[in-house]
C-alpha cells in the first residue's frame, strides 16, 4: 500500500509540474501572508525544504495520536534531528466537512474545562473532537473509541472560525488528525495549529471538499503540494505550507525555537 | 491632529447608488463562497442597502519635498511600529512587539499557565506581574468541579506570581460578596482602566478585539502564544492591512451599534476581514459612546478580522478619566495612509437587523423575520450585556408597558453593569432598568459572567439545553453555540431583542418606538 501510494504521488506530481511555477509564485505570496506569524522564526532555520528523498508514509488514526503528549508531540532532540529535512506525507482516510466550521463545532464550549497542557485531559479533549458537528455528517470518532480513524480533514472556506480556543487544534491533534486541507482558515485557528504543532493547516488551491467523500483514502503530500484521493483517483493542488511546515514538524513554536537555537534548549 | 478619518487625497468616495453597489459587490463579496445558501441570500439583500466600497486605492507614496520619503501609516500600523521600536511599518511585515497587557481567563488561563511552566520552568517568573490580568468570567456559577478547579488554578498562580490584577471570586453563592470579582473580561478590562489608546493588548479570547474601541491594538491569541508572552512579554505579529469603514450620517433612534456591525459582517462575510485590521471612522462613529464602539470592535472577529480600531478622541479620554493613572499616547492614522479597501455606509438608511442561524453573516432585516416564532430572549455577554445594552432593552419595554411573551434572561456583563441596573434611571422614566424588567416579567438579572453566550457547563443559567429558538444580543450563532446543536440563535441588538420578547416573534423595534 505504501509503495503504491508513493508511486501514485510521484506520477501525480509530474503532471503538476507544468503549472507549478505559477502556482508556487502566487501561493508563496499568499502563504507568506498566512505563515507570516512564524516567518521571522524561520529566517535562521536550517532545513532543506525539498531535500527529503525519503517519503514517510505514516498511517495516522488510531495509535498515531499516541505520539503526542501534553499538547506537544513527544519528540526528543534526536527525533528532531531525524525529522530534519524529511518529507511530510500523511496518508489515511479523510473526513469531509463544508464551509465555516467554527470552533464550537470542533470542540463545544462545555468541554473547555479540560486543560490541554494536562496529559490526561489532553487525551480526553481528543475524544470529544468534532463532537459539535451536525449528526448527518457522521461520527468522527466511533462509539467507544477515543481516537478518530480519519487522519485528514477536508473542508471549505474559513475553517476554524470563531473562538481563539487553542483547545480546537489540540482536540483535533489529540484525536489523531494530522492535517486539515481547507480552502482557507480563520486566522487564530491557523496560528494555533502552527504554534502547537498539532496539525498541518494546509490550504487547497481550489474548492475541493465537494469532490471528496468521508472515508476516501487520501494522501496529503506536503513536499509536492498535492492532495491525492486514491478512492476517487483524483489529485488536487495544495498551496505550500511554507515556513510553517518546519515549525509544525518540530512540534510547535517552542520546540522549533529550541531546535533552531532561538531559545536555549531545556 | 488628524482624528477621525480625513479622506485620503488619492481618492474620493461617496454613497453610491444600488447599481454601482452591485458592480462592486459582484467582484468582492461573492467570490469566496458562492455555494452557501446564506451567501446567495446576502447577495439579494445587498441590493437593498446603501453600502459601498471605494475603488481600489493607489498604493503610491509621494516623496516629501525634503527628499526623505514620508511614510504614511494607519493607526494599527503606528501602534505596532511603536511597540516594535520601528520608525515605519507596512502591512505584511513581521515584527516582535512589546506587549502592554496580557489578559487571560478561567478557560484558557490554566492551559496558558501549563505551557508557561513547561517551557520556562516550574520556578519561572512572569515577565511583568503588573501587565498580566487574570479574570475568571466564563464558568463561574456552576457545580462543575473541573470548572471550579480552573479558577483555583488561576488563584494559585496569581498568588505564586504576585499578579497585581486578579479579579477573584471565592463566594460563588453571592457574587456581591466578592468585591474583586468583575465578570466578563472584555467589559471588565475597559471598566477597570486596562484599555488605553496606543497600547498593545493580547488576550486568550477572540473577543479581545473589543478593546480596539480605545484606539489600541487588541487581538485574541491561543494558549501557546500567551504562554510565550508570560515568559517574554513579546509576541511575533504580522502587520495587517487595514480595511476602513466610514460610518456616516445620523443614527436613527431605532438603530444601535449592534445593527451596524451586523450590517458590516453581512456585507463582507464571516471571512471578509481575515488577517485584516478593521478601522472605523465617520460622523456616526464620532457620535458614539465608548460602549457603542466596543460593540462594533467586539464583533470584528466575526468577520475574521485581526483587530478593530476606533481612533481615540474626547469621548475616549472622558471615559478613561479616573480609570487609569498609566500615561498613554494615542496615535492616529495619517491622512494619506493606505487602506486595502474602504467601505462607506450611510447609517441613516439602515434598518434593524438580525443574523439568522447559523452564521453571523446570515443577515436579514428584523422585519423580514417577523413570522419567526421564538422561545426565549437572552440579553448579555461582552457584546450585548453592557449597561447601555440593558438601558436600550428597558427603553423598549418601558415604551410598550406590556409584559414579555417569552422567558427573557438578563445576564449583566460585570458587577458594575449589574449595579447600574439597580441604580440608574432609564431616560424618560423614573424607574431603574431592574424595575422595568421586573414589571415586564423578565427574569431577575443574574450573576455577571459569560453565561450562556457560549453554552458552557450543562448547569449554566439560560443555557439552550433544548432545541429552542432564541433572540440574543450575543455575538455568535454557530450550531451549538449556546448549548444545543439544533438550537436556533438570532443575533440582534438589545432593541430588537426586547421588541421580540414583547411579541414572541422576531420583531423590528420600530413597532415600539
Amino acid at each position: 500500500m505504501a509503495l503504491c501510494t508513493t508511486t501514485t504521488s510521484c506520477i501525480s506530481v509530474a503532471s503538476f509540474v507544468a503549472s507549478s511555477s505559477i502556482i508556487r509564485r502566487d501561493s508563496r505570496t499568499s502563504c507568506a501572508a498566512r505563515v507570516g506569524n512564524v516567518q521571522a522564526l524561520s529566517s535562521s532555520a536550517q532545513y532543506s525544504k525539498f531535500g527529503g528523498s525519503r517519503l514517510e508514509i505514516r498511517l495516522a488514526g488510531k495509535g498515531c495520536g499516541g505520539q503526542k503528549t501534553s499538547g506537544v508531540r513527544a519528540m526528543s532532540s534526536s527525533d528532531v534531528e531525524k525529522e530534519s529535512g524529511s518529507s511530510r506525507v500523511i496518508h489515511g482516510q479523510c473526513f469531509v466537512v463544508g464551509d465555516n466550521i467554527d470552533t464550537d463545532q470542533i470542540i463545544p464550549a462545555e468541554y473547555l474545562t479540560l486543560v490541554p497542557s494536562k496529559p490526561d485531559e489532553y487525551e480526553k479533549l481528543g475524544s470529544y473532537a468534532m463532537i459539535g458537528l451536525p449528526a448527518e455528517l457522521g461520527r468522527f470518532i466511533e462509539e467507544g473509541e477515543t481516537k478518530t480513524k480519519y487522519a485528514v480533514m477536508i473542508a471549505g472556506d474559513n475553517f476554524g472560525c470563531g473562538s481563539s480556543r487553542e483547545h480546537a487544534p489540540v482536540a483535533m491533534g489529540a484525536s489523531g488528525v494530522r492535517a486539515v486541507v481547507a480552502e482557507s482558515y480563520a486566522r487564530i485557528f491557523f496560528r494555533n495549529s502552527v504554534a502547537t504543532g498539532e496539525l498541518y493547516p494546509v490550504e487547497s488551491e481550489n474548492r475541493v471538499f465537494h469532490e471528496n467523500s468521508t472515508g476516501d483514502t487520501v494522501t496529503v503530500d506536503l513536499d509536492n503540494n498535492v492532495l491525492i484521493n486514491h478512492t476517487k483517483g483524483k489529485t488536487f493542488p495544495l498551496k505550500p505550507i511554507g515556513d510553517a511546515g518546519p515549525v509544525i514538524e518540530a512540534g510547535g513554536i517552542f520546540a522549533y525555537a529550541r531546535k533552531t537555537g532561538m531559545i536555549a534548549a531545556k | 491632529m488628524a482624528q477621525g478619518c480625513a479622506l485620503s487625497t488619492t481618492f474620493t468616495t461617496g454613497i453610491m447608488g444600488p447599481s454601482q453597489l452591485l458592480q462592486r459587490g459582484s467582484s468582492a463579496a461573492v467570490a469566496p463562497s458562492m455555494a452557501s445558501p446564506s451567501q446567495s441570500q446576502k447577495w439579494n439583500l445587498s441590493r437593498n442597502v446603501v453600502a459601498v466600497m471605494a475603488p481600489p486605492q493607489p498604493q503610491q507614496r509621494s516623496p516629501a519635498s525634503t527628499g526623505s520619503v514620508k511614510h504614511a501609516m494607519t493607526v494599527t500600523e503606528k501602534i505596532l511600529a511603536k511597540a516594535s521600536d520601528k520608525e515605519r511599518l507596512s502591512p505584511g511585515e513581521n515584527v516582535w512587539v512589546n506587549v502592554d497587557t496580557l489578559m487571560t481567563h478561567d478557560v484558557c488561563g490554566p492551559g496558558t499557565i501549563g505551557i508557561f511552566k513547561r517551557e520556562f520552568g516550574e520556578d519561572a517568573k512572569v515577565w511583568d506581574r503588573e501587565k498580566i490580568i487574570l479574570i475568571p468570567d466564563h464558568y463561574i456559577f456552576t457545580a462543575d468541579e473541573r470548572a471550579n478547579r480552573n479558577v483555583d488554578i488561576l488563584r494559585d498562580f496569581a498568588k505564586e506570581q504576585n499578579i497585581k490584577y486578579f479579579y477573584d471570586i471565592t463566594d460563588k453563592s453571592d457574587f456581591k460578596a466578592n468585591p474583586d470579582y468583575k465578570g466578563v473580561c472584555h467589559v471588565a478590562l475597559a471598566q477597570e482602566g486596562h484599555c488605553r489608546p496606543g497600547e498593545v493588548l493580547f488576550g486568550t479570547d477572540s473577543h479581545t478585539c473589543n478593546a480596539g474601541a480605545f484606539g489600541q491594538f487588541a487581538t485574541g491569541i491561543g494558549n501557546t502564544d500567551a504562554g510565550f508572552i508570560f515568559g517574554t512579554g513579546k509576541l511575533l505579529v504580522k502587520v495587517p492591512p487595514t480595511l476602513r469603514f466610514r460610518l456616516e450620517g445620523e443614527m436613527p433612534p431605532y438603530l444601535l451599534a449592534k445593527d451596524l456591525i451586523l450590517q458590516i459582517i453581512g456585507e463582507i462575510s464571516v471571512s471578509g476581514a481575515t488577517y485584516k485590521a478593521m478601522e472605523f471612522c465617520g460622523s456616526a462613529v464620532d457620535a458614539m459612546t465608548m460602549e457603542d464602539r466596543m460593540t462594533i470592535c467586539n464583533m470584528i472577529v466575526e468577520a475574521g478580522g485581526k483587530n478593530g480600531v476606533v481612533a481615540a478622541d474626547k469621548v475616549t479620554f472622558q471615559y478613561l478619566e479616573g480609570k487609569t493613572t498609566v500615561p498613554y499616547e494615542p496615535v492616529y492614522s495619517d491622512d494619506s495612509a493606505s487602506y486595502l479597501e474602504e467601505y462607506v455606509f450611510d447609517v441613516s438608511k439602515l434598518e434593524p437587523l438580525v443574523a439568522k442561524p447559523h452564521s453571523p453573516d446570515n443577515r436579514d432585516t428584523a422585519r423580514a423575520c417577523k413570522d419567526v416564532k421564538i422561545d426565549r430572549v437572552y440579553i448579555g455577554s461582552c457584546t450585548g450585556g453592557k449597561t447601555e445594552d440593558f438601558m436600550a432593552a428597558a427603553k423598549i419595554l418601558a415604551a410598550s408597558g406590556d409584559s414579555v411573551k417569552v422567558p427573557t434572561f438578563l445576564v449583566p456583563a460585570t458587577q458594575k453593569v449589574w449595579l447600574d441596573l439597580y441604580t440608574l434611571k432609564v431616560p424618560g422614566t423614573d424607574k431603574t432598568p431592574a424595575e422595568i424588567f421586573a414589571a415586564a416579567g423578565c427574569d431577575t438579572p443574574t450573576s455577571p459572567s459569560c453565561g450562556a453566550c457560549l453554552g458552557g457547563p450543562r448547569d449554566t443559567y439560560a443555557r439552550l439545553n433544548e432545541p429552542k429558538v432564541c433572540v440574543s444580543t450575543t455575538n455568535r450563532n454557530f450550531p451549538g453555540r449556546m448549548g444545543h446543536k439544533e438550537g436556533q440563535i438570532y443575533l440582534a441588538s438589545p432593541f430588537t431583542a426586547a421588541a421580540s420578547a414583547l411579541t414572541g416573534y422576531v420583531t423590528d423595534p420600530r413597532d415600539f418606538l
